[in-house]
């Protein structure tokens, strides 16, 4: 496996060029936006983060990739091929785990196999198969022997770690990540900050997180952006030079703590004209 | 504490046995007239000498109802189901059928005596017409509040509107529907009886009014005990059923 930072001169997997998007016709007519000239390229493999303050389009962003809503402008790239639809080899996971509550945490990260092909047609044919899948999946997450519990039965941490599975199930190439640890506690989070990281290194699909906690885009991505408020647009782009792997002692180090400050130092500089 | 829950198990029948006993002290106490307001013991009586009388006009009323019922699961949960999936649909059908919702059924008897004539269609159709709505609304309900973040966890899977409401909105809007069965089951033997009343030469609205106009005041309470326990019988049967198969929703304060 390469594990030097992906580079993203070679054919970029993901690639934005001057993407605007506007919610509806008549925002479009009043020249409102929800995110602005976006233009990014991001490598094979490669974990992104975009940070920003809340209703920066940083959700926005990731309906755009994912293909679930389409520019007003500009053109999306995804594996070379232009995104004319819901993209099914990416996976999302939100901040609600939104889990089945009258399925069990085995058949919910099962879910997505029920309705993606080509797993679905086999679906009925090879569910040994893939239970076995979700069973090892799940225990890599340390969910081990929890595939029988019902969502309500599993703690918050839990919960995201069984949701995060379900993004996976499937094997995407992609998987979009929407402020999934900003409900959990912070020793929780860091838990599952390190799960994340186990899995991205064992498997190295691309990742896309939004988050506004500095310190876990930091410790996560490769790339971070910073994305202004409303209209969205991107401010900065910051490479993380941090050796993988990284452990969390790294969160204590002064290159980490330099970095974080520095990301602070572009949001709060866009913050100032809106207090203004 | 275990003590607090046998009390809390016992009291409706704790509360109703004190009913009988209250009213039979004041029927027999201040000598009421039993034409005027028969006691317990008097219905019980009556209830007992006309039991063949009561079953027979109990069965017609049961059965009825029921049919009536079966059509309004039917038809409820298909409209609930276009309703709840289909937005042009919610817009073009829920005023209406507020509007209908809010006409007495009882009004409809005559023009069903019209159309099917005196006997079991005009009953049928008005338990039919009073049960309906709260399906409808309950399934419509379930399936419109789906979170929207589930939603597009699914759709960019490639899932059609289709297999969004077959794994998560039909799963999702059961309890709903068992909650408003529960609802519709005692309205549609309102439904039934109203219609009896006027539209029929059998069951328990026809009991009722007949025993009324003979001055039997004693049986025409038995009628309304009959159709007041089968209503209690089937809303418990119900609330056995959703609990048993939606556990889940019922899980208390966790979650």
């Amino acid at each position: 496996m390469d594990t030097s930072a992906a580079s993203p001169s070679t054919q970029p997997f993901v690639e934005f060029d001057r993407v605007w998007l506007a919610y509806n016709d008549d925002l479009l007519a009043r020249n409102v936006f929800a995110v602005e000239d976006i233009s990014l390229q991001v490598g094979q493999g490669e974990f992104i983060a975009i940070v920003g303050p809340s209703g920066c389009g940083k959700s926005t962003f990731m309906k755009l990739t994912t293909g679930l809503r389409m520019p007003s402008m500009g053109k999306i790239r995804v594996g070379g091929e232009p995104v004319t639809g819901p993209l099914k080899i990416s996976g999302m996971a939100f901040q609600s785990p939104s889990l089945l509550p009258w399925r069990t945490t085995l058949d919910n990260v099962l879910l997505p196999l029920e309705i993606v092909e080509p797993y679905r047609s086999q679906f009925k044919d090879r569910r040994k198969e893939y239970e076995e899948r979700a069973l090892k999946l799940l225990d890599s997450v340390g969910l081990g022997g929890m595939g029988k519990k019902y969502p309500w039965e599993l703690s918050g941490g839990m919960q995201q770690r069984a949701s995060i599975c379900r993004a996976l199930i499937h094997e995407p190439k992609m998987l979009l990540l929407d402020e999934p640890f900003g409900a959990l506690d912070a020793f929780t989070r860091e838990e599952l900050w390190c799960t994340l990281r186990d899995l991205w290194e064992a498997q190295r699909f691309n990742v896309i997180l939004v988050t506004h906690d500095l310190r876990e885009s930091v410790f996560l991505a490769d790339t971070v952006y910073c994305m202004s408020r409303s209209p969205g647009r991107f401010v900065v782009r910051r490479e993380i030079g941090i050796p993988r792997r990284r452990e969390l002692e790294v969160t204590y180090t002064k290159e980490f703590s330099d970095t974080v400050l520095e990301l602070r130092g572009h949001i709060g500089a866009l913050r100032t004209p809106v207090n203004q | 504490m275990n003590k607090k829950k046998q009390v809390e198990r016992w009291s409706p029948w704790i509360l109703m046995v004190a009913i009988v006993i209250v009213w039979e002290v004041i029927c027999s106490g201040f000598g009421v007239s039993e034409f005027i307001f028969p006691s317990p013991s008097r219905i019980w009586e009556q209830t007992l000498e006309h039991s063949a009388t009561i079953m027979g006009h109990a069965w017609r009323t049961f059965w009825v109802t029921m049919a009536g019922f079966g059509i309004a699961i039917v038809v409820g949960v298909l409209l609930g189901f276009l309703i709840g999936s289909s937005r042009l649909a919610y817009a073009a059908i829920y005023p209406l059928m507020t509007a209908f919702n809010a006409l007495p059924k009882a009004a409809f008897v005559p023009i069903l005596v019209v159309w099917f004539g005196i006997g079991a269609g005009p009953a049928i159709l008005t338990a039919f017409l009073i049960c309906f709505f709260p399906i409808t609304v309950n399934i419509a309900t379930g399936l419109a509040t789906l979170e929207p973040e589930l939603e597009d966890v699914l759709r960019v899977l490639g899932a059609k509107r289709w297999d969004v409401l077959m794994k998560v909105g039909l799963p999702r809007s059961l309890p709903y529907f068992y909650g408003s069965l529960k609802v519709a089951i005692t309205l549609a033997f309102v439904g039934t009886t109203v219609s009896e009343m006027t539209a029929a030469n059998e069951g328990i609205g026809y009991l009722l009014i007949s025993a009324g106009s003979s001055m039997q005041m004693g049986l025409a309470f038995s009628g309304l005990l009959v159709v007041g326990i089968m209503a209690m019988l089937m809303y418990e049967l119900f609330s056995w059923i959703e609990k048993h198969t939606t556990a889940w929703a019922h899980r208390g304060s966790q979650g």
